[in-house]
């Protein structure tokens, strides 16, 4: 599996993201600048990384789904490779367009930076298949602006179409349903504010986040 | 000529940041504010022949995200918001 993970300025869970790659996949991503216009040849996997991409300005997300590798990642997106966007990296899909919806501010303003207990409901994507659909497991959130907002029949939608991958367990930031991850409609595209990265190896004090990074690799091969 | 985008929430999206400024005022006992909303004010600088469809496609590309927010074009404000005030 060929991965890469773009850095914007002001990204700071990107190394993070690639050891985590490496660790499961056995292979070091590729980083890429955000200012390339394209992605190294073959790439299966790109994944935005959390983060404050240009210090949050204007709105999480807004400028970084901008930059010129946002062209790229649009256009792997279309050809099937997988993207997964972890927390700013959720922020700049949406801004992007390439997941629906908004994240807003939180409802109660904080922070929010603690484990949480989030239910997989849909264990049948690229992402999820080492889970069990109902199953509950415990990530890392680290986030101001994760509350997810979109309209009736944008929400309707993707809880109809077993588009909403992860579900909070209990409120934690105000957002619509609960949601903590979505896909867009063809599946290969993720975005999620809690962090799987920060979950992979015993040092970390939990394993739950290991098994998306398996699943993708076994999905890619 | 300076041009001011209002960047506002649409009605219906929850604000938590209004709602907090609201909660302050109240903490400082000032009465009859029924609502708060924030948004934002951009003043851009333009050069001459930047059209308002130019504007509008900035907001609709970058200023704005109209998921979430309405925007407000105000063409030819030559004073600052504190000039305003102060006139």
């Amino acid at each position: 599996m060929k991965s890469a993970v773009i850095v914007f300025p002001g990204s700071n869970c990107d190394r993070d993201m690639a050891v985590a790659l490496r660790e499961v996949t056995g292979q070091p991503p590729l980083m890429v600048w955000h200012r390339e216009t394209e992605l190294p040849e073959g790439i299966d996997l790109v994944a935005l990384p959390g983060g404050f991409s240009y210090g949050d300005y204007l709105r999480s997300g807004a400028m970084a789904a901008r930059s010129p590798v946002m062209g790229a990642v649009r256009q792997a997106a279309e050809r099937g490779a997988s993207v997964l966007g972890i927390c700013n990296g959720f922020q700049i899909l949406t801004e992007a367009g390439l997941l629906p919806g908004a994240l807003m501010r939180n409802s109660t303003i904080s922070f929010v930076c603690r484990d949480v207990p989030l239910k997989v409901e849909n264990s049948q994507t690229a992402f999820t298949s080492r889970y069990q659909a109902g199953e509950e497991i415990v990530i890392p959130v680290a986030h101001h602006d994760g509350n997810y907002q979109a309209d009736d029949e944008t929400l309707e939608r993707l809880e109809g179409e077993g588009r909403v991958v992860f579900r909070y367990s209990h409120q934690t930031n105000g957002s619509a349903h609960d949601i903590a991850g979505i896909v867009n409609e063809g599946g290969n595209v993720l975005g999620m504010m809690p962090h799987p990265e920060r979950a992979v190896e015993p040092a970390h004090g939990r394993l739950d986040g290991r098994r998306l990074f398996e699943g993708i690799l076994e999905a890619i091969g | 000529m300076k041009t001011r985008v209002y960047v506002t929430l649409k009605n219906g999206v929850l604000d938590p940041q209004g709602k907090a400024i609201h909660h302050a005022l109240e903490g400082l006992e000032f009465e009859g504010v029924r609502d708060v909303r924030q948004g934002k004010l951009i003043e851009l600088d333009l050069e001459e022949g930047v059209s308002e469809a130019d504007v509008e496609a900035m907001c609709r590309k970058l200023l704005a995200n109209t998921v979430i927010e309405n925007f407000r074009i105000e063409h030819g404000a030559t004073q600052s918001a504190e000039g305003q005030r102060a006139a």
